[in-house]
């Protein structure tokens, strides 16, 4: 059992995602159970290989006990099980608070929707843990296109907006395939622990420069990295809000992490810093990306479209970690990557309860929602302080770590635009706070409209997950230095 | 200059295929002209993979029972590279479902607007209050 961990990771949801379209049929009251049934063992299953991880080491699980070279190979190290562990757990979250606005908006689709909500989790799962470079364009695609579906049962703009991320998904996902193909005509190998050993010999090779640059490319269109970001806002706006919550913590956290693994595993560190200046464009780009996500965000009078953009500006945190690559900046992305995905998570889940409770999303329509809604609203302050980077939660700590690395790195300019992002954020959510919390001066008559507003909250198996995530910000806050230590710090290229 | 067009013919069309899909998928304005464009963009990929493992001469990679099996199918020199084949049949099914998913969205699209001129839809969802940046 433990020995399968890996592969039953993905495997799990991949399965009961058919299991779903045969039983739905069936009684479509049972799809919401199966599926939590599925992502919670995938989840355990995640834990159980982190856990394995952290005693014995990198894992190397060989599907159909093919040799590496020629088979597909699952490699399962640090990292990767870090980042396995938070798209099972967020997912799972994600699946939780589905059931009530799914009977809503989504009834007759019940069935397809959990069917594809699971492939979408198994792409996930399935880009994090494999250690092949074909096996992982396979399943971005499961994953991509299982978003398009899901993003095109949303409102009325979703079907275009979807089609437009389908064409830049697709010109990306084609780029990482040519890159694929660069590699394999020079190398002869799609292991990515055989190409970085075959690698550095041809590293002055343009074939080998131009697969790394479709790479580069086609990662950033997947992860919406500032100027290719344009699909985003569109289609996580529209999409269904039990969809945003699933995908918008997830998607860009896994294409950072594609960009990570890429960037300094496949390809030498040596290779992205100093050969050729990889690292420093990705530096200026990811400012780009916190700064206008940031001030796009402020433009913003939907309250769900701001949040996609202050995603935008977050996928710039990330990448800003990753083209810093040093020790610090490093921590700070792959510490980012937890941090933001439950910030996202549990700001998307808050938009979600209230869309259900009040249909509204328009940042003034928000008066008096914190006596209707006291617990949601609560948490979304502490997700709001967390985007901002207020000390006890944890968007403060991988902040810490990304403004370290950029004055180790001697980059002034982006650690002066991470400090002006934490205002810009400041007023962002101010704005917010003000409209949900601050009640209108009525003059002297003020005080008769306190009195009929009751406490409507959101129905429990959306508040409980709500509070899940809340309490996940405190608590990875808290906990930073122990994850750091035990986990983060092995996950770091041995470069630094 | 123009030996190295002809001797390498495959991969200039290539090139030109794929950046005539390219150019449909971002330069087009009807919805199913883009989709043409992803075709042909992926189609090139095709053609470029496919390319990559032909050999002039080259036999099949089956070592009995096969024309011209025998001793050629074992040196690496004298067979056709059979796993480029291998990953563009796994890449042709992700195109096919790339193709059935992106015109299930435009079946919903004229649904709702009647149109798949990208221009017409946008006058319809008056973007300027959503600009596109």
């Amino acid at each position: 059992m433990v020995q399968q961990s890996p592969v039953l990771v993905v495997v799990i949801p991949l399965i009961f995602a058919f299991l779903i379209f045969i039983f739905g049929w069936w009684r479509r009251g049972i799809c919401y159970p199966i599926t939590l049934t599925a992502i919670s063992l995938s989840f355990l299953a995640s834990l159980l290989t982190l856990n394995t991880v952290i005693t014995t080491g990198t894992i190397h699980y060989r599907l159909g006990s093919w040799e590496p070279p020629w088979g597909i190979e699952y490699v399962v190290d640090h990292l990767n099980a870090f980042v396995l562990v938070i798209v099972s757990l967020v997912s799972l979250i994600a699946a939780i608070s589905s059931k009530k606005s799914v009977e809503k908006e989504l009834n007759e689709k019940t069935v397809f929707f959990y069917s594809i909500f699971l492939l979408q989790v198994t792409g996930f799962l399935g880009i994090v843990i494999t250690g092949d470079m074909f096996n992982l364009y396979v399943f971005l695609e499961i994953a991509s296109l299982a978003g398009y579906a899901l993003i095109a049962i949303g409102e009325d703009g979703a079907p275009f907006a979807s089609f437009n991320y389908l064409i830049f998904g697709t010109i990306g996902a084609c780029f990482y395939l040519l890159g694929v193909g660069y590699l394999y005509i020079t190398t002869g190998s799609l292991n990515m622990a055989d190409l970085s050993q075959i690698l550095p010999n041809l590293y002055h090779s343009k074939v080998v420069l131009v697969a790394f640059a479709f790479f580069l490319v086609g990662v950033s269109l997947k992860m919406a990295l500032f100027p290719l970001h344009v699909w985003l806002p569109d289609a996580y706006t529209y999409a269904p809000s039990p969809v945003s919550s699933l995908l918008a913590p997830l998607m860009t956290k896994v294409g950072a992490y594609i960009m990570i693994r890429i960037m300094f595993f496949v390809f030498k560190p040596y290779f992205s810093i100093e050969l050729i200046p990889a690292t420093t464009i990705l530096v200026w780009m990811a400012g780009g990306a916190i700064l206008f996500g940031a001030i796009w965000a402020l433009a913003q009078t939907d309250l769900k479209r701001m949040l996609a953009y202050i995603l935008v500006s977050e996928v710039g945190y990330i990448t800003l970690g990753i083209g810093l690559a040093n020790k610090n900046g490093l921590t700070g992305a792959i510490l980012h990557i937890l941090n933001d995905s439950f910030m996202m998570l549990a700001l998307f889940l808050v938009v979600g309860a209230i869309m259900y409770r009040t249909g509204k999303r328009e940042i003034t329509g928000l008066r008096y929602i914190h006596r209707k809604m006291p617990f949601t609203m609560a948490v979304f302050v502490v997700a709001a302080l967390s985007v901002i980077g207020i000390p006890p939660t944890c968007g403060f700590f991988s902040k810490w770590y990304l403004i370290l690395g950029a004055i180790d790195a001697n980059y002034w300019v982006p650690a002066g635009i991470l400090l002006l992002s934490s205002l810009l954020n400041v007023i962002i959510f101010f704005r917010v706070i003000e409209n949900a919390y601050l009640e209108p001066d009525e003059g002297h008559t003020g005080g008769t409209s306190e009195t009929h507003i009751a406490i409507e909250e959101a129905p429990l198996s959306m508040l409980i997950p709500i509070l899940i995530a809340g309490a996940g910000i405190m608590l990875f806050g808290v906990l930073s230095g122990k994850i750091v230590s035990t986990i983060i710090q092995f996950a770091i290229p041995s470069f630094v | 200059m123009i030996d190295l067009i002809i001797s390498k013919y495959n991969y200039w069309i290539y090139i030109v295929l794929m950046m005539i899909g390219f150019y449909a998928m971002i330069g087009k304005k009807n919805l199913v002209k883009k989709i043409i464009g992803i075709n042909i963009f992926q189609t090139a990929i095709i053609l470029f993979f496919v390319s990559t493992a032909s050999k002039r001469g080259g036999t099949l990679p089956i070592i009995e029972h096969a024309h011209g099996h025998g001793a050629h199918a074992i040196e690496a020199a004298s067979y056709i590279n059979p796993l480029p084949h291998v990953l563009m049949l796994t890449a042709i099914v992700v195109m096919v479902s790339t193709l059935g998913v992106a015109l299930a969205i435009m079946i919903l699209i004229y649904r709702r607007y009647n149109t798949l001129e990208e221009n017409e839809i946008l006058e319809q969802r008056k973007w300027s209050s959503n600009p596109p940046f």
